[in-house]
Parts: C-alpha cells; sequence; structure tokens
C-alpha cells in the first residue's frame, strides 16, 4: 500500500516544482518529515478499519480486505494525479486537506456502523467512503513534497519522505493488531487517528507559518474539527456503548435497539457472537452443538414430522437444523422481533450460519409474542396441527420472558401439538441453574406432558439442558442423522444421563400467577456472576 | 426517614391542592396537545332529568309481573338468577345505553378496558354466587374434594401483579419494603397480626366476623363496636404510627371505598384485609381480572338476559295504585316518548340517591335514608398509549401504584391478555374523598376535560417523564355517585338496615345497602331481591347466595 502511495507523489511531484519554488522562506524541514511519518500512519489506519469493519459485518474477509485495498490505491492514485490540477496557496491547502482527512477519516467507522444498523446503503457508503478517503490521502504526500521541494535536494527529498512513510505504515500496521483493536476498537481508533490528522493540520499553520497569510481563520478551523472528534470521541459509546465494551469480550461489530430489545453481534478470536438484552444468544464457534441438540432428538422420535412450530429462534440456526429433514412442509417461526427475523434473513454474516434458512419457502416468519399467538390459535382441523414443536426462548430472566415458561404457555403449546407430536424446550444451565432448569421440566409436567430432560455441554453457554416432552408417552430417541457435526448416536443416548450433581430436586411449579421462575433463577445465576 | 416522612406529607398536600389550581397551572406549561378522547358516560344530563324535571306522564301502562329498575350488577344479578329459574316475566329497565354500571368496559383497537371495576378476590366456596359465575365464565376449572373451587390459571392476574413508584423508581409489591425500618416490619407484622385474630374469630353461630358478601358475616356486639370509630382512631389506640403502613392502609381506603382513614369505618378498614384471607397466616387471595375488568362479568350476565334489557329509559316514578299494582313511568330518550309499565313487583337496582326521587312514598317513610348514605365521586380515565413509556426500576405490573399522589394509579388493560410489549391502554383511577361529598361532584361536574386530563397526566408523568410521546387517546368517565362510602357508624345503622326491606312491593338491590362498593355486594342484592319475588310468587328452588 505504501508502496503505491509512494510511487504516484514522487511521479506527480516532478511535474509540479515550478509552483512551489516561486517562494522559498525557510521551513522546520525535520519537523515536517515527522508530519509524513504521522500521516502515513494515519491513511493506513483508516485503511485498515475499513477492511476490518467490511469483513466484520459482510462476511469473508479475503474479499472484503481486496476490495477494500484495490478501491483504496485506486483512489490514491487519483488523488495524486488531481494534486497536479492544484497551483497556489499549497501550504493551505494542506491544512485543509488534513482538515478534510481528519473528519472523513475519523467519523468513517462510527458512519458505517450507523448505516449499517440503519440504513440498506451500506455497501455504496462503505466504498464510497474509502474512495474519499483514499483521494484525500493521495493528495497529502504530493503537496507536501512540494511544499518541501524548495527545501530540500530532490534525491534527498525523495529519500526521506518515502522512508518516513513506509515506517509509519509499518508502525500502523503492527500498532492496529496488536494495541489499538484489543484497546480502543474500530470506533475509537478510528477518531483517535482523526484526531490525529487533525492536530497535524494545526501544528502545520505554525510549522508553514512563513507560507501562510492569515492564519486566524484557519486554526479556527482546525480548532473546530479537533473538538468535533473530540466530542465524537467522547460520546463514542452512542456508537458502540463503551459500557458494553467492558461486559462483551469482542468488539462490537453490530448493535441497535430494536422495539423490543438490545440486539449486539460481537466478533473476534475467530468466531462472532450473538447477545440479546446483554446475554449470549449464541457462538458461532459452538452454536452448532446447541442447535443440534435442540432439533434433532425430537425428529428422531418422528422422523417424518412435516409440519413444525419454532417459537423464538429468530436467528434462524435451529430452522437451519429444520430443514435438514427432507420430509419437512412446513415451519412456522413465531419471534417477537422482526428486526432480529431480519437480521437473521439478510445480515451476510448470520445469513451465511444459517444457511439462508429464513428464505426457504417452507419457512412463515410471524413477529409476535409466542403466548399471544398461540393464544389466538384455534386449531380446529388435526391438520393444522404441528408434528413438532421447537422452544428456543432467552432465559427466564424478566417476567415478559418468564411468562414463556408457566404451565399456561405449555398447556397452549399443548393445544397446537398433534396428540402424539414432540416439543424439545430450551430449559437453561441443569448445572448452574439446577432449580431453574428442574422447575421448568416439572412445569412441563404440570402441563400434562411426558418429558425427558436431556444435557450437553455448549463450551460458551456451559452444561445446557433441554426437555423433550409429548402429551403421549414415548420412548427415548435412539438414532439420529448421519453426519452431524456433534449428534452420533451414541452422543444421542448419553445426552439423557444426569450427572449427580444435575440430578432432579423437587421444585415449585411455575405457574403465570406465580412466576416463581423468574426469581429462581435470579437467585441461581447470582452465585455465577 | 423523618425527613422521608415530612416530605411525603409535602408533596400529599401539593397533590391535593394542585386539584384546585390544576386549571391555571396546567396553562402556563401548556403542551401542544397531540391526543384525542372525550368525555363518555354517565349521561349525566338525562340523570339530572329524573331528578329536577317533571317528565311527561306515560298514556298506557303495559302489564309485567316485574320490573327490575337498574342495570348495574345487581340489576342484572336478578335477572340472571329470574333466568336461572326460567323466570321469564320481567322487563330490566337502564338509563345509561349501556348495562353494567361502574362495572361496565369499554375498548378500542388496542384492548377492552374496564371503565370502574376491574377485579374479584378469588372466592372461597362459601360465596356460592360468584363462584357460580366464575364457573359460567371457565375461570372456575374444577374444584377440590373438599368443594373449593380451582380458578383457572389465566383466570388470575398474572405475575407481576403490583408495583409501587416512589423515590424516583418502580418498586415491587404496593408496601414499600426498600428503606424500612426494623419498627416499620415489626408494626407490618402486628397489624397482619391484627387482621388473623378477626380471621380466626367466629360467633356462636360460627360466623365470620368478615367474609364476602357482607350479609354472611356476623354481627355481633364487638363488630359492631368497631364500627362506632373511624379505622384512623382504632390505629391509634393499638399503636400503629408506621408512616408506610398507615399509607397502605389509607391507600386501601382510598382504592375500595373513597375515603380516608379517618373517615373509614374501623370494620371497613379491617374488612378490607380480613375478607381476603381464608386461614390466618396466608396470603390474600388471589385476584380475579380480566382485560376489561369486571366487565366481563357484565358481558356474560348481559347475554343470559339481552333480550329483556331496554337501556335509555329514565324511570321516573314507581307507585303502587293497588296492592296487587306498581305502576312504573319511564321515558324513552331514544324515541322522547314516555312509557309506562303496570308490574306485581318491582325490583328497585338503582343507587339509593335515585330511590328517594322515583319512589315518592319512600321520602316518607324513611326520612333517615335520605341524609344516611354518602356517595364517593370517581374520575377514571383510559389512556391509550402507542407504546410503553421508558422507566426505571421494577417492570411494568397489573396495577401500578405512585405512592405520592391523591390518585390510585392505573391498571393495565393488556397486561391479561399477555401483551408485554407495543400498544397498550391505562385505566386510570382518581377518588374525591373529602368529607362533603356533595361539594366534591360538584368540583368533578364542573371539571372540562381538558382539566380532567391535565389532572390525570400530571399525575402519571411524576413516574413516566416522557409520557406525552406515547399517549395516543385519554377517555374520561366522570362518576358522580362512584362509591358508597363505610363511614363510622353507618354500616349497622337503622337507615341502612331498614334500606334493604321491601316496600310496597318494592325490593331494594344495590350495593349501597351493603355500605361498601363490590361487585359480590351487589351480585348479592340483586340475587336476595330476585328471590324474595320468587319466593312471594310461591316459586320454590334452593338459594344461589
Amino acid at each position: 500500500m505504501a508502496d503505491g502511495r509512494a510511487t504516484a507523489g514522487a511521479t506527480n511531484n516532478e511535474h509540479q516544482r515550478n509552483a512551489a519554488a516561486s517562494s522559498s522562506p525557510v521551513l522546520r524541514v525535520p519537523l515536517l518529515f515527522l508530519t509524513v511519518f504521522v500521516i502515513a500512519s494515519c491513511g493506513l489506519i483508516y485503511e485498515l478499519v475499513a477492511g476490518t469493519l467490511a469483513s466484520y459485518l459482510l462476511g469473508d474477509s479475503v474479499m472484503q480486505f481486496s476490495t477494500v485495498i484495490g478501491v483504496y490505491l485506486s483512489a490514491m492514485g487519483l488523488g495524486s494525479y488531481l494534486s497536479s490540477h492544484l497551483h497556489k496557496g499549497l501550504a493551505q491547502r494542506f491544512v485543509d486537506l488534513e482538515l478534510a482527512v481528519a473528519l472523513v477519516g475519523g467519523f468513517s467507522a462510527p458512519i458505517l456502523f450507523q448505516a449499517f444498523a440503519h440504513t440498506h446503503a451500506f455497501r455504496p457508503l462503505l466504498y464510497g467512503l474509502v474512495a474519499a478517503i483514499g483521494t484525500l490521502v493521495g493528495l497529502e504526500i504530493p503537496l507536501l513534497m512540494r511544499i518541501l521541494k524548495p527545501q530540500v535536494a530532490f534525491k534527498d527529498l525523495i529519500a526521506q519522505v518515502l522512508t518516513l512513510d513506509y515506517i509509519g505504515a509499518l508502525a500502523a500496521s503492527i500498532l492496529f493488531p496488536v494495541l489499538l483493536m484489543p484497546k480502543l476498537g474500530l470506533v475509537r481508533t478510528c477518531l483517535v487517528f482523526g484526531l490525529l490528522n487533525g492536530l497535524v493540520g494545526l501544528w502545520s499553520t505554525h510549522l508553514l507559518k512563513p507560507l501562510l497569510g492569515n492564519r486566524r481563520m484557519l486554526r479556527i478551523r482546525c480548532v473546530v474539527v479537533i473538538l468535533l472528534l473530540g466530542t465524537g470521541l467522547v460520546f463514542a459509546q452512542r456508537f458502540t456503548l463503551m459500557v458494553e465494551e467492558e461486559i462483551y469480550a469482542d468488539e462490537i461489530v453490530y448493535a441497535k435497539d430494536t422495539d423490543y430489545q438490545r440486539v449486539v453481534i460481537t466478533h473476534g478470536r475467530g468466531s462472532f457472537q450473538l447477545f440479546l438484552n446483554g446475554g449470549l444468544q449464541f457462538s458461532s464457534a459452538d452454536e452448532y452443538r446447541y442447535h443440534e441438540a435442540l432439533v434433532h432428538p425430537a425428529f428422531s422420535l418422528k422422523p417424518g414430522a412435516k409440519r413444525i412450530l419454532v417459537c423464538g429462534g429468530g436467528d434462524g440456526l435451529a430452522v437451519r437444523e429444520i430443514l435438514k429433514h427432507q420430509d419437512v412442509e412446513k415451519i412456522t417461526l413465531v419471534d417477537l422481533d422482526p428486526a432480529m427475523t431480519t437480521l437473521a434473513a439478510k445480515m451476510p454474516l448470520l445469513r451465511e450460519l444459517n444457511k439462508g434458512a429464513l428464505l426457504d419457502r417452507r419457512v412463515e416468519v410471524i413477529n409476535q409474542d409466542a403466548m399471544v399467538w398461540l393464544n389466538e390459535q384455534r386449531p380446529h382441523e388435526p391438520q393444522a396441527l404441528y408434528d413438532l414443536a421447537f422452544i428456543d426462548f432467552p432465559d427466564p430472566h424478566t417476567y415478559s420472558v418468564g411468562k414463556l415458561y408457566t404451565t399456561r404457555f405449555y398447556k397452549l403449546l399443548r393445544k397446537a401439538l398433534a396428540p402424539d407430536g414432540i416439543t424439545a424446550i430450551q430449559s437453561t444451565s441443569p448445572l448452574m441453574a439446577r432449580k431453574s432448569f428442574w422447575c421448568i421440566n416439572a412445569t412441563v409436567e404440570a402441563a400434562g406432558f411426558q418429558t425427558r430432560p436431556y444435557n450437553l455441554s455448549v463450551p460458551s453457554f456451559g452444561v445446557w439442558g433441554f426437555v423433550l416432552a409429548s402429551p403421549a408417552p414415548f420412548d427415548l430417541p435412539k438414532t439420529t442423522l448421519p453426519n452431524l457435526r456433534y449428534l452420533t448416536d451414541g452422543t444421542l443416548v448419553a445426552m439423557f444421563a444426569f450427572p449427580r450433581d444435575m440430578d432432579r430436586l423437587p421444585t415449585e411449579i411455575n405457574r403465570l400467577d406465580n412466576q416463581v421462575l423468574v426469581h429462581l433463577y435470579a437467585a441461581e445465576w447470582k452465585r455465577w456472576s | 426517614m423523618e425527613t422521608l416522612v415530612l416530605m411525603r406529607r409535602r408533596t400529599f398536600t401539593a397533590g391535593a391542592a394542585a386539584l384546585g389550581v390544576v386549571g391555571i397551572g396546567c396553562d402556563r406549561f401548556k403542551r401542544r396537545k397531540h391526543y384525542g378522547g372525550e368525555f363518555l358516560g354517565p349521561s349525566l344530563e338525562l340523570g339530572h332529568r329524573v331528578r329536577d324535571v317533571q317528565l311527561p306522564s306515560p298514556a298506557t301502562y303495559e302489564e309485567m309481573d316485574v320490573i327490575i329498575v337498574g342495570g348495574g350488577v345487581a340489576g342484572l344479578s336478578a335477572a340472571w338468577r329470574f333466568e336461572g329459574q326460567n323466570f321469564k316475566k320481567y322487563l330490566l329497565l337502564e338509563l345509561e345505553p349501556q348495562v353494567g354500571g361502574t362495572s361496565r368496559a369499554g375498548g378500542n383497537g388496542i384492548s377492552p378496558y374496564p371503565w370502574g371495576a376491574h377485579y374479584v378476590p378469588a372466592p372461597n366456596r362459601d360465596n356460592r354466587a360468584l363462584v357460580r359465575i366464575l364457573q359460567e365464565l371457565g375461570a372456575v376449572e374444577s374444584f377440590t374434594a373438599q368443594g373449593d373451587p380451582v380458578f383457572a390459571e389465566q383466570a388470575m392476574v398474572r405475575a407481576p401483579e403490583e408495583r409501587i413508584f416512589a423515590a424516583g423508581q418502580w418498586w415491587e409489591g404496593l408496601y414499600l419494603r426498600a428503606g424500612m425500618s426494623k419498627e416499620d416490619d415489626l408494626q407490618y407484622k402486628r397489624f397482619f397480626a391484627e387482621v388473623d385474630v378477626w380471621v380466626t374469630w367466629r360467633d356462636p353461630q360460627g360466623r365470620r366476623a368478615f367474609t364476602i358478601p357482607r350479609s354472611k358475616c356476623s354481627d355481633a356486639p364487638e363488630l359492631q363496636a368497631l364500627d362506632r370509630q373511624s379505622f384512623k382512631q382504632w390505629l391509634d389506640k393499638k399503636g400503629f404510627t408506621s408512616e408506610r403502613l398507615l399509607w397502605l392502609l389509607d391507600y386501601a381506603c382510598r382504592d375500595d371505598y373513597g375515603t380516608r382513614l379517618e373517615s373509614t369505618s374501623a370494620w371497613a378498614g379491617i374488612f378490607y384485609f380480613a375478607a381476603r384471607k381464608l386461614n390466618p397466616g396466608e396470603e390474600s387471595r388471589p385476584i380475579i381480572a380480566w382485560p376489561e375488568g369486571n366487565g366481563a362479568m357484565v358481558n356474560h350476565l348481559k347475554k343470559i338476559c339481552q333480550d329483556r334489557i331496554r337501556t335509555g329509559i329514565a324511570v321516573s316514578q314507581i307507585l303502587r295504585v293497588s296492592p296487587d299494582s306498581i305502576q312504573v313511568s319511564g321515558f324513552d330518550s331514544k324515541s322522547s316518548t314516555a312509557f309506562g309499565w303496570k308490574a306485581k313487583r318491582v325490583i328497585f337496582a338503582g343507587p339509593q340517591h335515585l330511590a328517594q326521587h322515583v319512589i315518592p312514598t319512600l321520602w316518607t317513610e324513611r326520612p333517615e335514608g335520605v341524609t344516611a348514605f354518602h356517595v364517593a365521586p370517581w374520575l377514571v380515565a383510559n389512556i391509550s398509549l402507542r407504546d410503553r413509556p421508558k422507566e426505571a426500576g421494577m417492570p411494568l405490573a397489573w396495577d401500578n401504584v405512585l405512592r405520592d399522589s391523591s390518585g390510585l394509579g392505573y391498571v393495565v388493560a393488556t397486561h391479561q391478555s399477555y401483551r408485554d410489549h407495543g400498544p397498550t391502554v391505562w385505566t386510570y383511577y382518581y377518588p374525591f374523598t373529602g368529607l362533603d361529598d356533595r361539594a366534591e361532584r360538584k368540583q368533578l361536574q364542573d371539571m372540562d376535560w381538558q382539566t380532567c386530563v391535565n389532572l390525570v397526566l400530571d399525575d402519571l408523568r411524576k413516574a413516566h417523564p416522557d409520557l406525552d410521546r406515547y399517549v395516543a387517546r385519554v377517555d374520561i368517565v366522570r362518576w358522580g355517585h362512584a362509591m358508597v362510602q363505610p363511614r363510622p357508624n353507618f354500616l349497622f345503622s337503622e337507615a341502612l338496615r331498614r334500606a334493604k326491606e321491601p316496600h310496597q312491593g318494592i325490593h331494594f338491590a344495590h350495593t349501597d345497602l351493603s355500605g361498601l362498593a363490590l361487585f359480590e355486594e351487589a351480585q348479592d342484592h340483586g340475587l336476595r331481591a330476585a328471590e324474595e319475588i320468587l319466593e312471594a310468587f310461591g316459586i320454590v328452588s334452593p338459594s344461589w347466595r
């Protein structure tokens, strides 16, 4: 990258020597070379930020980095070319240029995150911004070299500017992954380097003093830009929520307050994670364990199941597993939040993971509170009943989610289920929240189901539990699909064994009018946090 | 602690005073009105015409065995009893366009909602009438081997039931536990120990001291003694000083009776708590509620007898003309014509203040009844919200109470339909608890819609500063005669006792006659009046009461 910029800079410089040579007051050359170092690192940082951000949000990092670098370098070429059209007041032009880079580069990451969360114009904006930054950065070195031309012998000028340009790039490329990303994150790294560009502008009004006329307006402009970026830095939590960054181990690449919840996606350590209201829903590293365990045991009891109900599960990952069964004709997915199901259907990162499950023609997405929806169902005809139901809600940490774990909910579910239908219910951790787990199991029983609880280990969650249930008696499942990543016939059977420290405890029944589970759950998880 | 108490006092006084200056205060901070709404019934105009104007006399009189005057819960329950006996020779006349009285419901695209009474405590098996209607509504699922009703999960208020706003945030429950002292806790427990004494108590005939309906309560001298003092006097005598306990008890009085500690009979004060418990040490009975409040029960009763209901009829006079004939004169507001009926018996199921106006002979025979009844006026507002306002602390419950307020807070209509997100309707209650209930009524009657809306929203903004962003509509009902007040020396008075007695073939049924405004009391009187008449007609059947 630094290569392309230097070459372009040098060529253009050759053609434009006359304009700068007209006046030749003495400048502090060594300090101006330091400027080269700083702007070189800034330029590279913006490029790295754009490439990283694009690969987080759009997936396929090879493609994203290649296209971002390509657009950036060609834009730099354009910038270098355009520099030949600048003739007068080069020093002032340079200061203004720094301010422009500071603003466009510095705010690029926050703008892109917001655009991703709130608009459909992410890609055009991404490449537009990359092109704009590239063009501006492409102008920087040629201008500076022309300013320095009268002071330094040409061979020294080329050598020193290019050396510092490369060293600056090196510094940036090392700092970015080692220090900046882990400590500051994308948004604040971007703003900090914008601030550096702004400071270079302000500093240059001092360094280039002999070449500048009225510096007052120029300095005011510099201060305004610096203040803007400083404010941006202070309000950086508006974009990434600094408080949240304390909670989340990895970089937040997407955050949005929907009408119902706060959706956060983080990216790091080779995987990404989805959080709803701060609660981890899955990590792409091990979600297959969870979703295979949720879906396939029920199918092994009813391999030919045709009509499937999914409550919750707006990420589409359970649906991905369901679609592995050939006989499925219809999947009704009831998830409260349209923003979540839209994200799962459209955001490339999620769509890749769920294999476009929510776009399958057999899937009908209904955005409603599952309890309200079930309460409004009047399945008169037996063929309208569901063969299987997968209940994949967040843990019962509030009353509004807790109601989805009550006898009333399970009774409504039973009405929607065929008389020999099977349901699998996510039931929190039988190790960390043992009473809560068995309370859910007892509540399902109290609603008129036979139950078979089971558990497995999902590293990012811990030991996790499910309740398999049916209104009719049923045997333990024995065989499952071949070629799954976690489940085999052997692991399937093993999930139904409970070690002594997770064994059944007597508990109350979670009813709509008492919601004991919410209190139980809060008390049990408090011990682990 | 001291400052807390002072603050509450001050805020409370300010709240009460605000009522007087609300019109002035709000003009200054006038917000842009971006919501609609209107006054809905009761028809003050038609009601007052009965009182003030001579309505035309009917030309002819239609024969009918029984006329029920008044389609509130008492009148509807009488009709329900007749229908249960397959006795169809009756007609129910209602002044308003809708039956249900203060238990009636309204609704919009968001949700049905109550216009007044909105719940009943789950009855024990002794309250057979309430168990019966709840069973008809599907709220009773089965019975235990002992015969106790088992209530359907969905009929009971789902958790969380109630919360209180104090010190800038919401807290679980109605009794504020945060920041309470040891003494507060002790007094709280001691009060409920006192209640438990009465829960255990039985008179020589085996009757409870306090149960619902009142007709099943004992009238032993020690209970009558309780009625001769105010709740405040009783609490003082027992040494209850805890400010937060007294707040809770005062709230209970305002909420159930439209009275204050000083203006409530100690009998009624204890009744509120003791009648809701089956055994000492138990939790209060669970609450049964519907999105539309007790309107669900009203609509059920209405469906059963709808062929025999005539609405919009103002009854102007009830007069016995011969030993077996009572003349009922009415005026149909829709056709502006006078109608008349000749009935063998009449059930007057309207409020007492109306009885004095339309039954001319009552005035002379029971003069004490004219001044004995005090009835609190209430303002009820239904606030339709586009979405839920942001707030701090405990999340939205069914019943939401503001501690530093003269209002009673609000119930959430969508709570019982499981909806925790999106548009909702809040039903807000404000009782006028002043001692001069006539003056209070006048004050309420003189308030225009905007003044009422300001009163409501100013109160709610204390807990929901961004409320205005979400308000889509505010509809208001001004109940001039909402709830009979159980003031001291009234519940066992001669006036109240005599008011229940039939008068010249006219039987009385109304919650006023219990001195307590409760669905169960109205229902009990309705059944009593209907059964008195069935008996007089020689129709024998086991009582539903």
